[in-house]
């Protein structure tokens, strides 16, 4: 019995909410790594467009409910999802008009497009605070639980209880059915393999008349689209707050190099190695412990091994490692 | 790359976790010319081209042409402009001087992809493939620009390499040097071109190799296919030549058939080593 119960601590204090979390990194990270292995640079402003976006569905989600718009059980952010994604997409192709456009015609050196990237990033990141503001904000409604902790007690007779969110369980099915997609399409279709020719030699895709205008924009357009999901699920997740999702951008840019930048496999591999490992280091095993060990062995303190004030160092001590050891990443990637 | 634009320069970053290397070198498409209508002369007619990278000229009123099915050579000490000479015709190069003409049609001020719709195929010489993608997505991606139904092309291109078939669904990058050269070649032939410029396809690979590939793109010739081809295996790739062109320094030195270059004792003597 206390095996189980450990078994059921761990899952609800670990393995659900870092699969959540894993889940919404390796959305982020494959939209780093497609810019990356088809534009060339890292964009910095990732994460911005990440909160812009979910600034977006918020202030639809809003207009949808004042209107007593409503989707069951499910949050009505997910009625709000499809029009915030084509409002960040318009807004993506803008800038990319407006700014990348010109240094992608000089054929600029890719470190100028970092900095762009920064640029673009400062205003993105001022426009969602103008726009919806700093204050941590909750969207979500519809049923809070799949699985109720105390239900789960009373349904067992365990003494640890279970919880599912709703919220958790979206993000989880969302993921996988958006990366089957983007990868049916990255293998199946003719525009998805003149992106990955593209990334592959870009000369070639040239010579082979594909159209490099074209696939900068859909690039720009799967990559916000990954963006909004992201940044919207883990919105409903936790709260909406802008500056977190400029924090996200360490973890979502160490997934991605962990798993070798511009290879998309490896961008949702190196979110779930980042969100084990952080929710990992910074979770009180004491708890668990406490089953498993016999008494004499059992911990006195929290047996944490991080605050969780920590845990963007989890990440950025996982990157330096990777980029030390194996700087292409686990999977083979594209950089060196 | 030339560092003139000063949004080229780097500043020494070497930090691929946020750049990544290889970009392209050729422009993107829609700033070119049209091509005028010029009909008479050779199938290939590149006359007169004066041109380089940067300030100085690398080629000296360089002349190559090639007539319908037949098989030009181009060959020369190193440094001699030789793949110059290729891409110039290729549009890949700023000439100063002198036109390209294919098929009836001044093509001068065309971009080397409006070439391509145009029936130029063009392999490089290195990063002729695409490395991650199965072979037989390389000869799709060959195969862009055509709206039809290009599975008979890609027959042929298995008729003609059946290693190419059984390899189908490896990438291309974990491929032997002469099949990858296969793949090339494949991939240049998915356009249905009229005419093949291959820059030194024999680079790298085994003699037996070699002579497999000159075998093959005698193949090509004969299906009426126009061939130029840069070749440091110089005496094999006369042999095979209807046209050979010897370049030293950027301009023509000997222009002859294949046979009569070799047989040549001047040409024997300075460039084919006896």
């Amino acid at each position: 019995m206390d095996f189980l119960n450990a078994i059921v601590a761990l899952l609800n204090f670990v393995v659900i909410p870092a699969t959540a979390y894993g889940a919404q990194l390796a959305l982020g990270a494959l939209g780093v790594t497609l810019i990356y292995g088809i534009l060339r640079f890292s964009n910095f402003a990732h994460g911005d467009t990440m909160a812009l976006g979910t600034g977006f569905v918020i202030l639809f989600t809003w207009w949808f409910q004042s209107m007593g718009l409503h989707f069951g059980p499910l949050p009505t952010a997910l009625i709000a999802l499809p029009f915030g994604i084509v409002v960040t997409i318009l807004f993506v192709l803008g800038t990319d008009r407006a700014v990348y456009r010109f240094y992608r015609q000089q054929k600029a050196a890719p470190v100028i497009l970092v900095i762009v990237s920064m640029g673009v990033m400062f205003i993105m990141n001022g426009l969602t605070r103008f726009v919806i503001g700093v204050e941590e904000i909750r969207f979500d409604d519809g049923a809070r639980f799949v699985i109720n902790a105390g239900a789960f007690k009373a349904a067992t007779g365990l003494a640890e209880g279970l919880a599912f969110k709703s919220t958790q369980a979206l993000t989880i099915l969302t993921a996988v059915v958006v990366v089957a997609a983007l990868f049916l399409f990255l293998n199946r279709t003719r525009t998805g393999k003149s992106m990955r020719a593209f990334s592959d030699n870009e000369d070639l895709a040239l010579l082979s008349g594909i159209n490099p205008e074209k696939v900068v924009a859909v690039t720009w357009m799967i990559s916000a689209g990954l963006a909004v999901i992201a940044g919207t699920l883990y919105g409903l997740d936790k709260s909406f707050k802008a500056f977190n999702y400029f924090q996200l951008l360490l973890p979502i840019f160490a997934s991605a190099i962990v798993g070798g930048l511009g290879n998309p496999l490896g961008a949702i591999a190196g979110g779930f190695l980042i969100a084990f490992s952080e929710v990992g280091f910074t979770y009180a095993w004491k708890k668990v412990a406490t089953y498993v060990l016999p008494e004499s062995l059992a911990p006195e303190g929290l047996a944490q091994l991080l605050s969780t004030d920590y845990k963007f160092a989890v990440s950025f001590a996982i990157l330096i490692v990777v980029l030390l050891f194996k700087p292409t990443g686990l999977f083979r990637g594209k950089s060196v | 790359m030339n560092t003139s634009n000063p949004y080229q320069d780097d500043r020494g970053n070497n930090d691929r976790s946020i750049t990544r290397e290889g970009g392209g070198d050729l422009p993107y498409p829609g700033k070119g010319g049209a091509a005028v209508p010029a009909p008479g002369g050779p199938f290939l007619a590149a006359e007169n081209m004066t041109g380089g990278y940067g300030a100085a000229d690398i080629l000296h009123d360089c002349t190559l042409t090639v007539e319908k099915g037949q098989i030009a050579v181009i060959v020369g000490p190193n440094g001699a402009g030789k793949s110059t000479a290729m891409k110039a015709v290729f549009g890949m190069l700023n000439l100063r001087g002198g036109h390209v003409k294919l098929d009836g049609e001044d093509i001068t001020a065309l971009t080397p992809q409006d070439r391509v719709a145009k029936g130029m195929g063009f392999v490089p010489q290195t990063n002729n493939v695409f490395p991650s993608m199965s072979v037989e997505e390389n000869l799709e991606m060959g195969a862009f620009i055509r709206k039809d139904d290009f599975r008979s092309t890609m027959e042929q291109v298995f008729d003609l390499f059946p290693i190419l078939k059984d390899k189908r669904r490896q990438p291309a990058g974990e491929l032997s040097g002469g099949q990858r050269q296969q793949v090339a070649v494949g991939r240049a032939l998915m356009t249905q071109p009229k005419l093949l410029m291959l820059d030194e396809p024999t680079a790298g690979v085994s003699p037996i190799v070699m002579d497999e590939l000159f075998d093959r793109i005698i193949e090509v010739a004969r299906t009426g296919i126009s061939i130029l081809m840069v070749e440091q295996n110089a005496r094999q790739a006369l042999e095979i030549a209807d046209r050979g062109y010897v370049l030293v320094q950027g301009a023509n030195r000997y222009t002859d058939t294949g046979a009569a270059l070799l047989a040549d004792p001047e040409v024997r003597r300075t460039f084919l080593g006896g």
